[in-house]
Protein backbone atom coordinates (compact mmCIF):
# COMPACT_ATOMS: atom_id res chain seq x y z
CA UNK A 1 0.00 0.00 0.00
CA UNK A 2 2.71 2.38 1.14
CA UNK A 3 3.75 4.09 -1.68
CA UNK A 4 7.39 5.73 -3.07
CA UNK A 5 7.28 9.29 -1.94
CA UNK A 6 9.81 11.16 -4.23
CA UNK A 7 12.94 12.19 -2.46
CA UNK A 8 12.63 15.66 -0.37
CA UNK A 9 15.06 17.76 -1.37
CA UNK A 10 15.16 20.30 1.41
CA UNK A 11 18.15 21.89 0.70
CA UNK A 12 16.45 23.84 -2.33
CA UNK A 13 14.83 26.34 -1.80
CA UNK A 14 11.41 25.52 -0.63
CA UNK A 15 8.06 25.83 -1.83
CA UNK A 16 6.64 27.25 1.38
CA UNK A 17 8.77 28.64 4.28
CA UNK A 18 7.62 29.66 7.71
CA UNK A 19 10.23 30.98 10.53
CA UNK A 20 9.34 31.51 13.86
CA UNK A 21 5.70 32.82 12.39
CA UNK A 22 3.27 34.05 15.36
CA UNK A 23 -0.06 35.07 15.37
CA UNK A 24 -2.16 36.14 18.24
CA UNK A 25 -5.43 37.87 18.71
CA UNK A 26 -5.31 39.44 22.17
CA UNK A 27 -4.14 36.87 24.22
CA UNK A 28 -5.88 33.78 22.17
CA UNK A 29 -2.19 32.70 20.39
CA UNK A 30 -3.69 30.94 17.47
CA UNK A 31 -0.19 30.42 15.62
CA UNK A 32 2.39 30.18 18.60
CA UNK A 33 5.78 29.99 16.93
CA UNK A 34 6.06 27.87 13.91
CA UNK A 35 8.86 26.62 11.54
CA UNK A 36 7.92 25.11 8.61
CA UNK A 37 10.00 24.33 5.10
CA UNK A 38 7.73 22.43 2.72
CA UNK A 39 9.93 21.32 -0.36
CA UNK A 40 8.73 21.77 -3.73
CA UNK A 41 6.72 18.75 -5.17
CA UNK A 42 6.05 17.67 -1.48
CA UNK A 43 2.17 16.43 -0.61
CA UNK A 44 1.62 17.59 3.07
CA UNK A 45 -0.39 16.97 5.51
CA UNK A 46 -1.19 19.22 8.25
CA UNK A 47 -3.62 17.67 11.10
CA UNK A 48 -4.37 18.66 14.41
CA UNK A 49 -7.90 18.84 16.73
CA UNK A 50 -10.38 21.71 15.94
CA UNK A 51 -8.86 25.33 16.92
CA UNK A 52 -5.30 24.08 16.47
CA UNK A 53 -4.27 26.54 13.99
CA UNK A 54 -4.21 24.87 11.16
CA UNK A 55 -6.63 27.05 9.07
CA UNK A 56 -4.53 30.33 10.56
CA UNK A 57 -1.61 28.61 9.09
CA UNK A 58 -3.42 28.24 5.91
CA UNK A 59 -4.24 32.36 5.80
CA UNK A 60 -1.08 33.46 7.03
CA UNK A 61 0.46 31.72 3.86
CA UNK A 62 -2.07 33.05 1.81
CA UNK A 63 -1.09 36.56 2.87
CA UNK A 64 -4.88 36.99 4.06
CA UNK A 65 -3.90 37.15 7.51
CA UNK A 66 -0.40 39.21 8.40
CA UNK A 67 1.75 37.51 10.58
CA UNK A 68 2.13 38.85 14.35
CA UNK A 69 5.83 38.29 14.01
CA UNK A 70 7.81 35.94 11.75
CA UNK A 71 8.30 35.40 8.16
CA UNK A 72 6.59 33.54 5.75
CA UNK A 73 7.78 33.19 1.76
CA UNK A 74 5.74 30.99 -0.65
CA UNK A 75 8.40 29.88 -3.49
CA UNK A 76 10.61 32.66 -1.76
CA UNK A 77 8.45 35.68 -2.22
CA UNK A 78 6.49 36.97 0.17
CA UNK A 79 2.59 36.91 -0.49
CA UNK A 80 1.89 40.35 0.65
CA UNK A 81 3.29 43.55 -0.78
CA UNK A 82 3.73 45.02 -3.81
CA UNK A 83 4.25 41.79 -5.83
CA UNK A 84 1.63 39.62 -3.96
CA UNK A 85 -0.56 39.28 -7.21
CA UNK A 86 1.86 37.61 -9.26
CA UNK A 87 2.34 35.44 -5.56
CA UNK A 88 -1.38 34.49 -5.76
CA UNK A 89 -1.55 33.89 -9.31
CA UNK A 90 0.70 30.63 -8.41
CA UNK A 91 -1.73 30.04 -5.30
CA UNK A 92 -4.99 27.72 -5.45
CA UNK A 93 -6.87 27.21 -2.33
CA UNK A 94 -9.78 25.69 -1.10
CA UNK A 95 -11.12 26.66 2.45
CA UNK A 96 -13.16 24.31 4.51
CA UNK A 97 -16.82 24.38 4.39
CA UNK A 98 -16.77 26.86 1.12
CA UNK A 99 -20.43 27.79 0.44
CA UNK A 100 -20.23 28.46 -3.60
CA UNK A 101 -22.90 30.86 -5.42
CA UNK A 102 -25.94 28.92 -5.50
CA UNK A 103 -27.02 31.33 -8.66
CA UNK A 104 -24.17 30.39 -11.14
CA UNK A 105 -23.92 27.35 -13.12
CA UNK A 106 -20.94 25.15 -12.86
CA UNK A 107 -19.04 27.18 -15.82
CA UNK A 108 -19.85 30.66 -14.48
CA UNK A 109 -18.88 29.89 -11.39
CA UNK A 110 -15.36 28.45 -12.57
CA UNK A 111 -15.04 31.62 -15.07
CA UNK A 112 -15.44 34.55 -12.75
CA UNK A 113 -12.80 32.82 -10.36
CA UNK A 114 -10.63 32.48 -13.53
CA UNK A 115 -11.46 35.79 -14.45
CA UNK A 116 -10.10 37.58 -11.19
CA UNK A 117 -7.41 35.14 -10.80
CA UNK A 118 -6.02 35.74 -14.41
CA UNK A 119 -6.36 32.67 -15.50
CA UNK A 120 -7.66 31.29 -19.22
CA UNK A 121 -11.31 31.17 -19.71
CA UNK A 122 -9.87 28.20 -22.01
CA UNK A 123 -9.48 26.34 -19.14
CA UNK A 124 -12.63 26.26 -17.17
CA UNK A 125 -13.86 23.19 -19.25
CA UNK A 126 -11.20 21.13 -18.86
CA UNK A 127 -11.23 21.73 -15.11
CA UNK A 128 -15.10 21.11 -14.90
CA UNK A 129 -13.73 17.52 -16.93
CA UNK A 130 -10.75 17.07 -14.29
CA UNK A 131 -12.69 16.74 -11.96
CA UNK A 132 -15.69 14.94 -13.08
CA UNK A 133 -18.60 17.73 -13.31
CA UNK A 134 -18.69 17.85 -17.35
CA UNK A 135 -22.28 16.77 -17.28
CA UNK A 136 -23.13 19.51 -14.53
CA UNK A 137 -21.59 22.19 -15.91
CA UNK A 138 -24.50 24.23 -17.11
CA UNK A 139 -26.76 23.53 -14.24
CA UNK A 140 -26.93 25.71 -11.36
CA UNK A 141 -24.96 24.91 -8.30
CA UNK A 142 -27.78 25.37 -5.84
CA UNK A 143 -28.94 21.56 -7.58
CA UNK A 144 -25.30 20.04 -6.82
CA UNK A 145 -24.91 18.02 -3.70
CA UNK A 146 -22.11 18.66 -1.08
CA UNK A 147 -19.61 15.98 -2.79
CA UNK A 148 -20.26 18.15 -6.25
CA UNK A 149 -19.59 21.64 -4.52
CA UNK A 150 -16.87 20.60 -3.02
CA UNK A 151 -15.55 19.52 -6.20
CA UNK A 152 -16.47 22.22 -7.89
CA UNK A 153 -14.18 23.91 -5.12
CA UNK A 154 -11.63 22.07 -6.05
CA UNK A 155 -11.41 23.02 -9.67
CA UNK A 156 -11.36 26.66 -8.92
CA UNK A 157 -8.47 25.99 -7.12
CA UNK A 158 -6.97 24.53 -10.17
CA UNK A 159 -7.21 27.67 -12.18
CA UNK A 160 -4.61 29.10 -13.55
CA UNK A 161 -2.33 25.96 -13.02
CA UNK A 162 -1.20 27.14 -9.37
CA UNK A 163 2.06 26.04 -8.32
CA UNK A 164 1.34 25.69 -4.41
CA UNK A 165 -1.86 24.41 -3.93
CA UNK A 166 -3.68 25.02 -0.23
CA UNK A 167 -6.92 22.59 0.47
CA UNK A 168 -8.37 23.09 3.78
CA UNK A 169 -10.54 19.79 4.24
CA UNK A 170 -10.70 18.86 0.42
CA UNK A 171 -12.76 15.56 1.04
CA UNK A 172 -15.10 16.49 3.21
CA UNK A 173 -18.57 15.42 1.64
CA UNK A 174 -16.78 13.08 -1.39
CA UNK A 175 -17.65 9.58 -1.38
CA UNK A 176 -14.94 6.66 -1.36
CA UNK A 177 -14.68 6.87 -5.17
CA UNK A 178 -14.35 10.90 -5.60
CA UNK A 179 -11.66 10.72 -2.43
CA UNK A 180 -9.83 7.93 -5.09
CA UNK A 181 -10.07 10.15 -8.10
CA UNK A 182 -9.12 13.27 -5.67
CA UNK A 183 -5.72 11.81 -4.73
CA UNK A 184 -5.15 10.39 -7.94
CA UNK A 185 -5.24 14.17 -9.25
CA UNK A 186 -3.53 14.97 -6.58
CA UNK A 187 -0.65 12.46 -7.68
CA UNK A 188 -0.44 13.89 -11.61
CA UNK A 189 -0.48 17.51 -9.72
CA UNK A 190 2.72 16.17 -7.60
CA UNK A 191 4.48 14.92 -10.30
CA UNK A 192 3.99 18.09 -12.59
CA UNK A 193 6.02 19.98 -9.33
CA UNK A 194 3.13 21.51 -7.59
CA UNK A 195 3.53 21.63 -3.76
CA UNK A 196 0.21 20.40 -2.12
CA UNK A 197 -0.32 21.28 1.28
CA UNK A 198 -3.81 19.30 2.43
CA UNK A 199 -5.34 18.87 5.92
CA UNK A 200 -7.91 16.51 7.18
CA UNK A 201 -9.81 15.22 10.14
CA UNK A 202 -9.67 11.15 8.29
CA UNK A 203 -6.29 10.64 9.23
CA UNK A 204 -6.50 7.00 7.86
CA UNK A 205 -7.21 8.88 4.21
CA UNK A 206 -3.45 10.92 4.67
CA UNK A 207 -2.05 8.03 6.31
CA UNK A 208 -0.36 6.71 2.74
CA UNK A 209 -1.10 9.89 0.69
CA UNK A 210 1.05 12.79 2.15
CA UNK A 211 4.85 12.50 2.11
CA UNK A 212 5.39 14.01 5.39
CA UNK A 213 2.79 15.57 8.05
CA UNK A 214 2.94 18.21 10.76
CA UNK A 215 0.97 17.73 13.76
CA UNK A 216 -0.26 21.27 14.94
CA UNK A 217 -1.69 21.80 18.47
CA UNK A 218 -2.43 25.13 20.73
CA UNK A 219 -0.39 26.99 17.71
CA UNK A 220 2.74 24.87 18.13
CA UNK A 221 4.10 21.98 15.74
CA UNK A 222 3.86 19.13 17.99
CA UNK A 223 5.86 16.67 15.42
CA UNK A 224 7.31 16.24 11.88
CA UNK A 225 8.01 13.82 9.67
CA UNK A 226 6.85 11.33 7.31
CA UNK A 227 4.52 8.56 9.08
CA UNK A 228 6.89 6.36 9.18
CA UNK A 229 9.29 8.77 11.11
CA UNK A 230 6.07 9.72 13.19
CA UNK A 231 5.57 5.92 14.59
CA UNK A 232 9.08 6.21 15.41
CA UNK A 233 8.81 9.67 17.01
CA UNK A 234 6.02 7.92 19.10
CA UNK A 235 7.66 4.60 20.33
CA UNK A 236 4.53 2.95 19.70
CA UNK A 237 4.66 -0.98 19.94
CA UNK A 238 4.21 -2.55 17.03
CA UNK A 239 1.01 -5.41 16.74
CA UNK A 240 1.98 -9.00 15.49
CA UNK A 241 -0.52 -10.74 14.95
CA UNK A 242 0.33 -15.39 14.90
CA UNK A 243 -2.21 -17.59 13.66
CA UNK A 244 -1.44 -20.70 15.86
CA UNK A 245 -3.29 -24.03 16.74
CA UNK A 246 -4.49 -24.22 20.38
CA UNK A 247 -1.92 -26.40 21.20
CA UNK A 248 1.38 -24.80 20.46
CA UNK A 249 0.28 -21.26 21.97
CA UNK A 250 2.15 -21.99 25.31
CA UNK A 251 5.39 -22.89 23.88
CA UNK A 252 5.00 -19.83 21.83
CA UNK A 253 4.19 -17.86 24.50
CA UNK A 254 7.18 -19.82 26.09
CA UNK A 255 9.51 -18.82 23.19
CA UNK A 256 8.48 -15.05 23.28
CA UNK A 257 8.82 -14.60 26.89
CA UNK A 258 12.65 -14.76 25.75
CA UNK A 259 12.37 -11.24 24.14
CA UNK A 260 12.53 -8.59 26.65
CA UNK A 261 9.61 -6.35 26.64
CA UNK A 262 7.26 -8.44 24.61
CA UNK A 263 4.18 -9.51 25.57
CA UNK A 264 1.32 -11.75 24.18
CA UNK A 265 -2.33 -12.56 24.74
CA UNK A 266 -4.32 -15.61 23.05
CA UNK A 267 -6.82 -14.91 20.63
CA UNK A 268 -9.21 -16.40 18.86
CA UNK A 269 -6.84 -17.52 15.60
CA UNK A 270 -3.93 -17.57 17.93
CA UNK A 271 -1.63 -15.08 19.84
CA UNK A 272 -1.48 -10.82 19.89
CA UNK A 273 1.80 -9.73 20.42
CA UNK A 274 2.86 -6.24 21.25
CA UNK A 275 6.59 -5.78 20.56
CA UNK A 276 8.65 -2.56 21.17
CA UNK A 277 9.67 -1.33 17.61
CA UNK A 278 13.24 -2.56 17.67
CA UNK A 279 12.44 -6.22 18.86
CA UNK A 280 10.92 -6.91 15.55
CA UNK A 281 13.81 -9.26 14.29
CA UNK A 282 14.24 -10.87 17.59
CA UNK A 283 10.90 -11.54 17.81
CA UNK A 284 10.87 -12.95 14.32
CA UNK A 285 14.28 -15.12 15.52
CA UNK A 286 12.56 -16.31 18.38
CA UNK A 287 9.43 -17.96 16.84
CA UNK A 288 12.32 -19.87 14.26
CA UNK A 289 11.63 -22.76 16.33
CA UNK A 290 8.07 -23.33 16.15
CA UNK A 291 8.54 -23.54 11.98
CA UNK A 292 5.08 -24.97 10.14
CA UNK A 293 3.30 -24.68 13.72
CA UNK A 294 3.30 -20.83 13.11
CA UNK A 295 0.40 -21.06 10.18
CA UNK A 296 0.20 -17.28 9.93
CA UNK A 297 2.12 -13.75 10.81
CA UNK A 298 0.70 -10.28 10.14
CA UNK A 299 2.86 -7.44 11.63
CA UNK A 300 0.55 -4.37 12.14
CA UNK A 301 2.16 -1.03 11.89
CA UNK A 302 0.49 1.97 14.55
CA UNK A 303 -2.19 3.81 12.31
CA UNK A 304 -1.75 7.39 11.97
CA UNK A 305 -4.68 8.26 14.38
CA UNK A 306 -2.72 6.01 17.27
CA UNK A 307 0.75 8.20 16.52
CA UNK A 308 -1.29 11.01 16.44
CA UNK A 309 -3.27 10.83 20.14
CA UNK A 310 0.02 8.77 21.22
CA UNK A 311 1.89 11.67 20.36
CA UNK A 312 -0.49 14.24 21.44
CA UNK A 313 -0.98 12.66 25.08
CA UNK A 314 3.30 13.02 25.28
CA UNK B 1 -5.42 49.38 -8.22
CA UNK B 2 -6.76 47.18 -11.04
CA UNK B 3 -10.24 48.25 -12.64
CA UNK B 4 -10.46 44.76 -14.10
CA UNK B 5 -11.25 43.02 -10.65
CA UNK B 6 -13.55 45.82 -10.05
CA UNK B 7 -15.42 45.25 -12.89
CA UNK B 8 -15.68 41.58 -12.67
CA UNK B 9 -16.69 41.73 -9.45
CA UNK B 10 -19.04 44.65 -9.93
CA UNK B 11 -20.62 42.73 -13.11
CA UNK B 12 -21.37 39.53 -11.21
CA UNK B 13 -22.81 41.63 -8.25
CA UNK B 14 -25.31 43.36 -10.84
CA UNK B 15 -25.67 40.38 -13.31
CA UNK B 16 -27.23 38.11 -10.06
CA UNK B 17 -29.75 41.37 -9.18
CA UNK B 18 -30.99 40.80 -12.74
CA UNK B 19 -31.34 37.45 -13.00
CA UNK B 20 -32.67 36.84 -9.69
CA UNK B 21 -35.15 39.31 -10.73
CA UNK B 22 -34.53 41.93 -8.44
CA UNK B 23 -33.76 45.05 -10.35
CA UNK B 24 -37.50 44.04 -12.37
CA UNK B 25 -39.02 43.54 -9.13
CA UNK B 26 -37.72 47.10 -7.48
CA UNK B 27 -38.48 49.02 -10.68
CA UNK B 28 -42.37 47.77 -10.54
CA UNK B 29 -42.64 48.79 -7.23
CA UNK B 30 -41.94 52.02 -7.79
CA UNK B 31 -43.55 52.72 -10.76
CA UNK B 32 -46.35 50.95 -9.17
CA UNK B 33 -46.38 53.17 -6.09
CA UNK B 34 -45.47 56.24 -8.12
CA UNK B 35 -48.56 55.91 -10.39
CA UNK B 36 -50.66 55.10 -7.72
CA UNK B 37 -49.36 58.36 -5.57
CA UNK B 38 -49.51 60.75 -8.91
CA UNK B 39 -53.31 59.63 -9.29
CA UNK B 40 -54.34 59.52 -5.96
CA UNK B 41 -51.49 62.02 -4.12
CA UNK B 42 -54.35 64.68 -3.81
CA UNK B 43 -57.13 62.74 -2.27
CA UNK B 44 -56.63 64.17 0.73
CA UNK B 45 -57.28 67.18 -0.57
CA UNK B 46 -60.48 65.84 -2.37
CA UNK B 47 -59.45 65.29 -5.67
CA UNK B 48 -58.42 62.86 -7.74
CA UNK B 49 -56.84 62.64 -11.17
CA UNK B 50 -53.40 63.75 -12.24
CA UNK B 51 -51.61 67.18 -11.05
CA UNK B 52 -49.38 69.56 -11.04
CA UNK B 53 -45.57 68.36 -10.97
CA UNK B 54 -45.09 69.83 -8.32
CA UNK B 55 -47.50 68.50 -6.09
CA UNK B 56 -46.55 64.71 -8.10
CA UNK B 57 -43.52 65.14 -6.99
CA UNK B 58 -43.77 66.21 -3.69
CA UNK B 59 -46.11 63.44 -2.97
CA UNK B 60 -43.07 60.98 -4.74
CA UNK B 61 -40.44 62.78 -2.13
CA UNK B 62 -42.41 61.35 0.95
CA UNK B 63 -42.96 58.00 -0.81
CA UNK B 64 -38.85 57.87 -2.13
CA UNK B 65 -37.70 58.75 1.65
CA UNK B 66 -39.44 55.24 3.29
CA UNK B 67 -38.68 53.28 0.19
CA UNK B 68 -35.08 53.89 -0.94
CA UNK B 69 -33.23 53.77 2.46
CA UNK B 70 -35.08 50.66 2.97
CA UNK B 71 -34.70 49.17 -0.71
CA UNK B 72 -31.01 50.32 -0.01
CA UNK B 73 -30.11 49.12 3.52
CA UNK B 74 -31.57 45.60 2.66
CA UNK B 75 -29.80 45.30 -0.69
CA UNK B 76 -26.44 46.55 0.71
CA UNK B 77 -26.03 44.74 4.64
CA UNK B 78 -25.27 41.19 2.69
CA UNK B 79 -22.32 42.23 0.56
CA UNK B 80 -19.42 41.37 2.59
CA UNK B 81 -21.19 40.06 5.72
CA UNK B 82 -22.37 37.15 3.29
CA UNK B 83 -19.32 36.78 1.48
CA UNK B 84 -17.65 35.90 5.44
CA UNK B 85 -20.56 33.58 6.50
CA UNK B 86 -20.57 31.52 3.86
CA UNK B 87 -16.72 30.91 3.48
CA UNK B 88 -16.23 32.72 0.23
CA UNK B 89 -15.05 36.19 1.55
CA UNK B 90 -11.39 34.26 2.66
CA UNK B 91 -11.60 32.20 -0.99
CA UNK B 92 -12.07 35.46 -2.89
CA UNK B 93 -9.31 37.73 -0.78
CA UNK B 94 -7.16 34.73 -1.87
CA UNK B 95 -7.16 35.72 -5.00
CA UNK B 96 -5.15 38.78 -6.79
CA UNK B 97 -7.80 40.83 -5.68
CA UNK B 98 -7.32 43.96 -2.71
CA UNK B 99 -9.50 44.49 -0.18
CA UNK B 100 -10.47 47.68 -1.55
CA UNK B 101 -11.10 46.15 -5.44
CA UNK B 102 -13.51 44.17 -4.04
CA UNK B 103 -15.34 46.16 -1.90
CA UNK B 104 -15.84 49.29 -4.66
CA UNK B 105 -16.36 45.80 -6.72
CA UNK B 106 -19.35 45.01 -4.94
CA UNK B 107 -20.60 48.97 -4.46
CA UNK B 108 -20.76 49.35 -7.71
CA UNK B 109 -22.16 46.43 -8.87
CA UNK B 110 -25.02 46.85 -6.27
CA UNK B 111 -25.56 50.70 -6.84
CA UNK B 112 -25.55 49.83 -10.59
CA UNK B 113 -28.58 47.65 -10.02
CA UNK B 114 -30.24 50.21 -7.70
CA UNK B 115 -29.81 52.91 -10.51
CA UNK B 116 -31.26 51.18 -12.65
CA UNK B 117 -34.16 49.69 -10.91
CA UNK B 118 -34.89 53.66 -9.75
CA UNK B 119 -34.49 55.05 -13.04
CA UNK B 120 -36.39 52.80 -14.79
CA UNK B 121 -39.45 52.68 -12.40
CA UNK B 122 -39.65 56.10 -12.22
CA UNK B 123 -38.34 56.71 -15.97
CA UNK B 124 -41.63 54.72 -16.89
CA UNK B 125 -43.70 56.94 -14.97
CA UNK B 126 -42.37 59.71 -17.14
CA UNK B 127 -43.17 57.89 -20.03
CA UNK B 128 -46.41 57.15 -18.80
CA UNK B 129 -47.17 60.94 -17.99
CA UNK B 130 -45.32 62.80 -20.50
CA UNK B 131 -48.41 64.25 -21.88
CA UNK B 132 -49.53 65.93 -18.79
CA UNK B 133 -46.12 67.43 -18.18
CA UNK B 134 -44.48 70.32 -20.05
CA UNK B 135 -40.39 70.19 -20.56
CA UNK B 136 -39.56 72.51 -17.56
CA UNK B 137 -41.79 69.63 -15.22
CA UNK B 138 -39.62 67.14 -17.26
CA UNK B 139 -36.50 68.75 -16.01
CA UNK B 140 -37.40 68.60 -12.52
CA UNK B 141 -38.77 65.49 -12.61
CA UNK B 142 -35.30 64.57 -14.16
CA UNK B 143 -33.82 66.36 -11.10
CA UNK B 144 -36.27 64.03 -8.57
CA UNK B 145 -34.66 60.72 -10.38
CA UNK B 146 -31.64 61.39 -10.20
CA UNK B 147 -31.78 62.90 -6.40
CA UNK B 148 -33.54 59.66 -5.86
CA UNK B 149 -30.82 57.83 -7.30
CA UNK B 150 -28.13 59.37 -5.33
CA UNK B 151 -30.29 59.08 -2.28
CA UNK B 152 -30.17 54.91 -2.95
CA UNK B 153 -26.72 55.06 -3.22
CA UNK B 154 -26.03 57.18 0.32
CA UNK B 155 -28.22 54.30 1.90
CA UNK B 156 -26.07 51.42 -0.13
CA UNK B 157 -23.18 52.79 1.08
CA UNK B 158 -24.03 52.73 4.74
CA UNK B 159 -25.50 49.34 3.85
CA UNK B 160 -21.85 48.18 3.12
CA UNK B 161 -20.29 49.57 5.60
CA UNK B 162 -22.49 48.15 8.28
CA UNK B 163 -21.43 44.83 6.22
CA UNK B 164 -17.94 45.10 7.15
CA UNK B 165 -18.63 46.28 10.70
CA UNK B 166 -20.08 42.81 11.30
CA UNK B 167 -19.13 39.13 11.30
CA UNK B 168 -23.44 37.57 11.37
CA UNK B 169 -25.63 38.19 9.05
CA UNK B 170 -28.52 38.38 11.43
CA UNK B 171 -26.65 41.63 13.44
CA UNK B 172 -26.34 43.23 9.98
CA UNK B 173 -29.46 43.24 8.75
CA UNK B 174 -30.79 44.13 12.34
CA UNK B 175 -28.58 47.23 12.25
CA UNK B 176 -30.02 47.87 8.96
CA UNK B 177 -33.50 48.20 9.57
CA UNK B 178 -32.30 50.07 12.73
CA UNK B 179 -30.47 52.54 10.85
CA UNK B 180 -33.75 53.25 8.57
CA UNK B 181 -35.62 53.43 11.96
CA UNK B 182 -33.05 56.01 13.51
CA UNK B 183 -32.53 58.17 9.61
CA UNK B 184 -36.08 57.33 8.40
CA UNK B 185 -38.19 58.15 11.10
CA UNK B 186 -36.57 59.09 14.65
CA UNK B 187 -34.32 61.75 13.44
CA UNK B 188 -36.31 64.34 12.57
CA UNK B 189 -38.32 63.81 15.51
CA UNK B 190 -35.53 64.36 17.81
CA UNK B 191 -34.70 67.72 16.28
CA UNK B 192 -38.31 68.98 16.32
CA UNK B 193 -38.03 67.65 19.87
CA UNK B 194 -35.19 70.10 20.65
CA UNK B 195 -36.55 72.77 18.79
CA UNK B 196 -39.57 72.04 20.54
CA UNK B 197 -37.93 71.80 24.19
CA UNK B 198 -35.45 74.59 23.88
CA UNK B 199 -38.23 77.29 22.98
CA UNK B 200 -37.15 77.45 19.20
CA UNK B 201 -33.95 79.67 21.43
CA UNK B 202 -31.91 77.02 20.19
CA UNK B 203 -32.69 76.09 16.37
CA UNK B 204 -33.51 77.99 13.55
CA UNK B 205 -30.35 78.18 11.24
CA UNK B 206 -27.69 75.87 13.54
CA UNK B 207 -31.05 73.19 13.01
CA UNK B 208 -31.03 73.44 9.24
CA UNK B 209 -27.45 72.58 9.38
CA UNK B 210 -28.01 69.08 11.62
CA UNK B 211 -30.13 68.29 8.96
CA UNK B 212 -27.43 67.82 6.97
CA UNK B 213 -26.42 64.91 8.39
CA UNK B 214 -29.15 63.11 7.69
CA UNK B 215 -29.38 61.76 4.19
CA UNK B 216 -33.06 61.49 3.92
CA UNK B 217 -33.12 65.33 4.82
CA UNK B 218 -30.50 66.32 2.18
CA UNK B 219 -32.70 64.38 -0.10
CA UNK B 220 -35.53 66.35 1.27
CA UNK B 221 -33.71 69.86 0.57
CA UNK B 222 -32.51 68.94 -2.89
CA UNK B 223 -36.05 68.69 -3.99
CA UNK B 224 -38.14 71.45 -2.04
CA UNK B 225 -36.29 74.64 -3.39
CA UNK B 226 -37.73 74.56 -6.75
CA UNK B 227 -41.16 74.50 -5.48
CA UNK B 228 -42.20 77.36 -3.34
CA UNK B 229 -45.98 76.67 -3.82
CA UNK B 230 -45.76 72.93 -1.55
CA UNK B 231 -42.87 73.59 1.02
CA UNK B 232 -45.08 72.98 3.47
CA UNK B 233 -45.32 69.47 2.58
CA UNK B 234 -41.74 69.13 3.11
CA UNK B 235 -41.53 69.53 6.88
CA UNK B 236 -39.01 70.49 8.65
CA UNK B 237 -36.18 71.08 5.51
CA UNK B 238 -38.64 74.00 5.19
CA UNK B 239 -36.85 75.59 7.62
CA UNK B 240 -33.87 75.25 5.03
CA UNK B 241 -32.04 78.54 4.79
CA UNK B 242 -32.04 79.78 1.41
CA UNK B 243 -27.95 79.78 1.68
CA UNK B 244 -28.37 76.24 2.12
CA UNK B 245 -30.71 75.58 -0.65
CA UNK B 246 -28.39 75.34 -3.92
CA UNK B 247 -28.26 72.21 -5.64
CA UNK B 248 -24.77 71.91 -5.85
CA UNK B 249 -24.03 72.22 -3.02
CA UNK B 250 -27.01 69.49 -1.75
CA UNK B 251 -25.11 67.28 -4.52
CA UNK B 252 -21.93 67.75 -2.61
CA UNK B 253 -23.05 66.59 0.61
CA UNK B 254 -24.89 63.74 -0.94
CA UNK B 255 -21.51 62.87 -2.41
CA UNK B 256 -20.40 62.84 0.73
CA UNK B 257 -23.07 60.90 2.08
CA UNK B 258 -21.75 58.10 -0.57
CA UNK B 259 -18.07 58.91 -0.26
CA UNK B 260 -17.42 58.57 3.43
CA UNK B 261 -19.13 55.25 4.68
CA UNK B 262 -17.58 53.88 1.59
CA UNK B 263 -14.45 55.38 3.01
CA UNK B 264 -14.85 54.00 6.35
CA UNK B 265 -15.71 50.69 5.11
CA UNK B 266 -12.50 50.49 3.40
CA UNK B 267 -10.31 51.80 6.65
CA UNK B 268 -12.50 48.79 8.76
CA UNK B 269 -11.99 45.85 5.96
CA UNK B 270 -9.06 44.66 7.28
CA UNK B 271 -7.92 41.10 8.28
Amino acid sequence: MTRNPPPIDLSEPPAIEVRGAHKHYGALHAVDGIDLRIARGEIFGLIGHNGAGKSTLFKMILGLTPATSGEIRVGGATVQGRDFRAARRHLGYLPENVVLYDNLNGLETLRFFARLKGAPLTQCPALLERVGLAHAGNRAVREYSKGMRQRLGFAQALLGEPQVLLLDEPTNGLDPQAIRDFYATLRELQAGGVTIVITSHILAELQERVDRLAILASGKLQALGSVQALREQAHMPLTIHLTLAAADRPAALGLLSAVPGVTGTETAEGLHVDCPRGSKMAVLGALAPLGTALQDLQIQEPSLEDVYFDLRKG
Amino acid sequence: MEFQQIFTIAGKEFRDRMRNRWVLAVALVFTVFSLAIAYFGGAQQGTVGFRSIEFTIASLVSLVIYLIPLIALLLGFDAIVGERERGSLDLLLSLPITRLELLLGKYLGLAAALTLSTLAGFGLVAVLLVRQFSWAALFHYGGFMLSSVLLGLAFLSLAVLLSVLTHERTRASGLAITAWFFFVLVFDLLLLGALVATGGSVGGEAMAYLLLLNPADVFRILNVFSLDDVRTLYGLTSIVPPALAKPWLMGAVMAGWIVVPLGLASWRFKP
